[in-house]
């Protein structure tokens, strides 16, 4: 794995890979020191040209945890905001020896484009795309899932293990959101079961070939007991006319599309809700819903770093060959007959 | 001194050694070389250094067997049954695992490795002595990282190391307090260790030469 | 002026025979020929077209000369076998008054490569809002025929109204870009199943078709012509092929890279397939080669849209819209056209030089080539593959679809009213005009 651009680079080893790693990460991190030396005398950019202080954070907090040097640079008061080319601000980041680059970019592709130009020799995370992909976002939806539905909340082991057989609901604005459709390729991937459920003005043309299906009735698809409920950010901008016009009015979308405390009583007892923030409260999900005890939002939060800690471990431990090979099992040669140089 | 709050691993305790296989490791490939310690061998091996802890440690309060993935693990169990036996203490309270792979120097030179368990058994590792089990001890590099995850886990007394074999060229000043053999060897050759829990047998050989 | 006689080439890709070219006329074919002298141009197993004529070129200058200029831009022309350009009229200041579609025109023919013919605004500033002089620009001495708001739709209906009533005093075409705004604001691609996959908005094909069938309609109220430019997909075609069964004067175009490429290329996210109207589906591909096929697309426009480097060495949003074709052009139509059994060498010299020149209304471009016609001519070597460097083309940007590609065919000589401009499948320097 040489980046991670899309949950499609993933293929259902890798996947599983990823979340078994971030397991011991997370077990780690419930230790007093939560410090590890691994990526010692590695740097990490992030290079962020949306805001998002969260994302940024949580790829802050797992690259220090691994003793990488991180560097923070956000398009705000940067010369990025002056309109230096992505070109130009990745070639600075190279001089400056950027072992790898987390970077979040209104524009679908951008981190395809930095892969591929050529510009940068460190490895390429993508943290957010314009509409395209947020990969990282779908490995901590994963890890959560499987925690959960196959790890019965931690207490079983899930190592090796994918989300065969599970059903996730994912609601709201698909059209816009790179949080799904990263989602429905890696839960495809691992195994599981997708229903989109939107209005029909948020769904794009071309859904069909998605691996997954599409309802515009939320109660109907409750009523099928999905084991997972995954609610997406709906942006009140998009119901105005300058914004698209996508819907009338906030309240009829709640109507239709919010999950509140009757929709909530209507999943199974062993049900989760998923949001990957920051929640418009009252919109798509009610105070009830997001503070119930089926919610697992701020775990979702604690995973990401988890997650991120696993991501940048797989990518930066290995040597120039770890690309090529890295195979879902223990190494199977004795540690100590390595020659040493 | 600070006491830390006992860590655990993914909070599992090690497998019944008399449980199948492991199907997620990998076993090796069938060896060719020469065999060096057959299956009696590593049994009285293994049976004389659980005395020989026993003795240094006079009993076996306080003494925690801690193998390192992915050989040491199952050699860290047998030890540890040895030693219930021996003292007449349960097992489980006797063995954990210690994985070094995020501590290790050597990271960048080889494709990514696989993260295994780290499992600290009972109320954790402050005051007691550790002692660490793997099954070959070459440049010493192993160890040293796990020196550096013990200090993440706690502050034992003691640490001391049991290998199955000693095939000295140590690239740091590291040693054995207990070992089952020691075998010279030239660093063109490989030794392979086999255990029944993950290959189906026990069998140390030595490759790469014409022995 | 030099006078050459031409062995052995094949005519519209027949028989071969010999052509005399003399005086800047084709003075004499076959027997008759070899009694004239002249240079010999050994053009055995080559095949002689008229020269090409070219209604959809973009110069950039003035303005954007850091793109291309008319020097530059006609050097390819000339390269790729033209010996006419209609200039777009989106240039800074656009072509929307006498004075600069003058100047423009003065521009091509101080560089003499080909003729220049600048395409006249149909709104001031190609704002879409009232009409520009376009009486005065027919007037001029550019002696503009076709109209077009080229880059932008013009999407009032009023407006498209008017245009097309007000160019039947001189004869004149309007070529629509169809687009409908609203429909495709943001709009980075084709929509359709690899825009939802890549998270980049759809330009759909209904913002195309819902002009087109429009246009046509106002065509046919006010008892105009209409040119309907880059026509990219299925149902535009089927519209087009309706409209003239029903005897509406509607003439339609396609670019090479339409008939070559879909919208899959767009998933490394590679700018160098960012284009307006963009790739679309196989399906599209597939109905526009049967439109050009049967006769109900006339044309093919290269739609050469150069840019500067820094405009696709970048994230795709931020990318412009376009793709060269001057010198590929040719090639392209052989590949897709010619050497499927599609189209004969007769055809393409139909949809490459004889329609282009009729909508725009060129004497002595497109002609027949026949004793007594001007020499605008251009002989191929279609058993040639050449691999596309763009850094190594004339055109001043290297922002081509087709960098890499083999491609079959190589233009060996273009000849502009009987002089050469190009030779050996070289320019012919010398800047002097007859």
């Amino acid at each position: 794995m040489r980046h991670l651009l899309s949950a499609s680079d993933l293929d259902l080893s890798q996947a599983v890979l990823i979340l078994d790693t971030a397991a011991q990460m997370a077990a780690t991190q419930a230790r007093e020191i939560k410090k590890l030396p691994t990526l010692r005398g590695r740097t990490v950019v992030n290079l962020f040209f949306e805001d998002s202080t969260r994302t940024r954070i949580s790829f802050e907090t797992a690259a220090k945890r691994l003793s990488a040097d991180v560097i923070n640079f956000s398009a705000k008061g940067s010369s990025v905001s002056k309109g230096e080319s992505l070109k130009d601000t990745a070639l600075t980041l190279q001089a400056m020896g950027a072992d790898a680059v987390v970077i979040r970019h209104q524009s679908s592709g951008a981190p395809h484009t930095l892969a591929r130009a050529g510009w940068t020799d460190g490895a390429v995370v993508n943290a957010g795309d314009g509409m395209h992909q947020h990969p990282t976002q779908a490995l901590l939806d994963a890890y959560t899932l499987r925690r959960h539905l196959v790890g019965d909340r931690g207490r079983a082991d899930a190592t090796g293990r994918d989300l065969a057989g599970v059903h996730v609901a994912i609601v709201g604005d698909v059209l816009h959101s790179r949080v799904a459709r990263s989602n429905v390729q890696l839960l495809r991937t691992l195994g599981a079961r997708v229903t989109l459920v939107a209005p029909p003005t948020l769904v794009p043309v071309g859904v069909d070939a998605w691996p997954a299906e599409v309802s515009y009735d939320l109660d109907d698809v409750l009523t099928t007991g999905p084991d997972a409920v995954m609610m997406l950010r709906v942006q009140r901008e998009r119901m105005s006319s300058a914004g698209g016009g996508f819907f009338p009015s906030p309240l009829e979308y709640t109507r239709g599309y919010g999950l509140d405390a009757r929709r909530l009583a209507m999943l199974p007892d062993h049900a989760v809700v998923l949001h990957p923030g920051p929640m418009n409260r009252g919109l798509e999900i009610s105070a009830d819903a997001a503070d119930s005890p089926r919610a697992v939002i701020v775990e979702q939060v604690a995973n990401g770093v988890a997650v991120r800690m696993a991501v940048l471990y797989l990518l930066l431990a290995g040597g120039e060959q770890a690309g090529r090979t890295t195979e879902g099992r223990a190494d199977a040669r004795t540690d100590e007959t390595r020659v040493h140089a | 001194m600070s006491t830390r709050t006992p860590a655990s691993g993914s909070g599992r305790p090690p497998q019944d050694p008399a449980a199948p296989p492991d199907p997620r490791l990998d076993p090796m490939g069938a060896p060719s070389g020469t065999t060096v310690l057959g299956p009696d061998d590593v049994a009285r091996a293994l049976t004389r250094i659980a005395h020989e802890v026993v003795e240094r440690n006079k009993g076996v309060d306080d003494v925690v067997l801690l193998g390192i993935p992915t050989r040491g693990l199952p050699l860290a169990r047998r030890l540890a049954q040895r030693l219930a036996q021996v003292e007449q203490v349960p097992v489980d309270g006797l063995v954990g695992s210690l994985d070094v792979t995020m501590h290790r120097d050597d990271l960048a030179h080889q494709p990514t490795r696989t993260i295994g368990d780290t499992y600290v058994p009972g109320a954790g590792i402050d005051g007691k002595v550790v002692v660490l089990v793997d099954d070959v001890l070459y440049s010493g590099r192993t160890i040293r990282a796990a020196l550096d995850a013990i200090s993440d886990l706690g502050r034992p007394r003691a640490v001391q190391l049991a290998v199955l074999v000693d095939r000295g060229h140590r690239e740091l000043p590291i040693r054995a307090d207990y070992v089952g053999k020691n075998l010279p060897t030239a660093t063109a050759e490989r030794v392979r260790v086999l255990l029944a829990e993950i290959d189906g047998e026990d069998r140390v050989v030595i490759e790469g030469t014409g022995r | 002026m030099t006078t050459y006689l031409l062995t052995g080439a094949r005519l519209l890709g027949g028989d071969p025979t010999d052509v005399l070219v003399a005086d800047g006329v084709v003075a004499a074919l076959g027997a008759r020929a070899r009694d004239g002298g002249g240079q010999v141009v050994d053009a055995d197993g080559l095949v002689l077209l008229p020269g090409l004529v070219d209604l959809h070129t973009h110069l950039r200058e003035p303005g954007r000369e850091d793109a291309e200029t008319v020097e530059s831009g006609t050097r390819a022309a000339a390269l790729g076998g033209f010996t006419a350009v209609h200039a777009m009229a989106n240039t800074t200041p656009a072509q929307d008054t006498a004075g600069v579609v003058e100047q423009v025109w003065r521009l091509g023919r101080d560089a003499g490569w080909c003729d220049v013919h600048p395409v006249g605004a149909v709104t001031v500033g190609l704002a879409g809002e009232r009409l520009a002089e376009l009486t005065a620009m027919a007037r001029s001495a550019a002696r503009v025929r076709v109209f077009s708001d080229d880059g932008k739709c013009v999407d009032d209906p009023v407006v498209m109204r008017r245009a097309l009533e007000y160019v039947k005093a001189f004869d004149g075409v309007v070529a629509q870009h169809a687009q409908e705004p609203r429909l495709t604001q943001g709009a980075q691609m084709h929509e359709g199943v690899v825009s939802a996959e890549l998270g980049l908005t759809g330009w759909p094909a209904v913002a195309e078709e819902a002009i087109v069938a429009r246009d046509v309609l106002l065509a046919e109220h006010v008892g105009s012509r209409l040119h309907v430019l880059h026509v990219s997909t299925a149902g535009s075609v089927e519209i087009v092929r309706w409209a003239k069964a029903r005897g509406i004067d509607v003439t339609a175009e396609v670019t090479p890279h339409h008939l070559m490429l879909t919208d899959e290329l767009v998933r490394g996210y590679d700018p160098r397939y960012k284009v307006n109207p963009p790739l679309r589906t196989a399906a599209d591909v597939e109905a526009l080669r049967e439109g050009l096929a049967d006769g109900t697309i006339d044309t093919v426009g290269t739609d050469h849209a150069p840019h500067p480097r820094e405009d696709k060495d970048c994230e795709w949003a931020a990318a412009a819209f376009g793709m060269t074709g001057l010198e590929t052009a040719l090639s392209v139509v052989q590949a897709v056209m010619v050497d499927t059994g599609r189209s004969t060498w007769a055809d393409v010299a139909r949809v490459m030089s004889g329609a282009p020149a009729r909508i725009g209304r060129l004497t002595g471009q497109g002609r027949p080539i026949a004793v007594g016609e001007p020499a605008n001519l251009t002989l191929v070597d279609p058993s040639a593959r050449r691999v596309v460097v763009p850094e190594q083309q004339a055109t001043a940007s290297v922002n081509s679809p087709f960098a890499g590609s083999e491609l079959p065919g190589r233009v060996v000589a273009t000849f502009l009213r009987g002089r050469a401009t190009v030779l050996d499948g070289a320019l012919v320097e010398q800047g002097v005009h007859a």
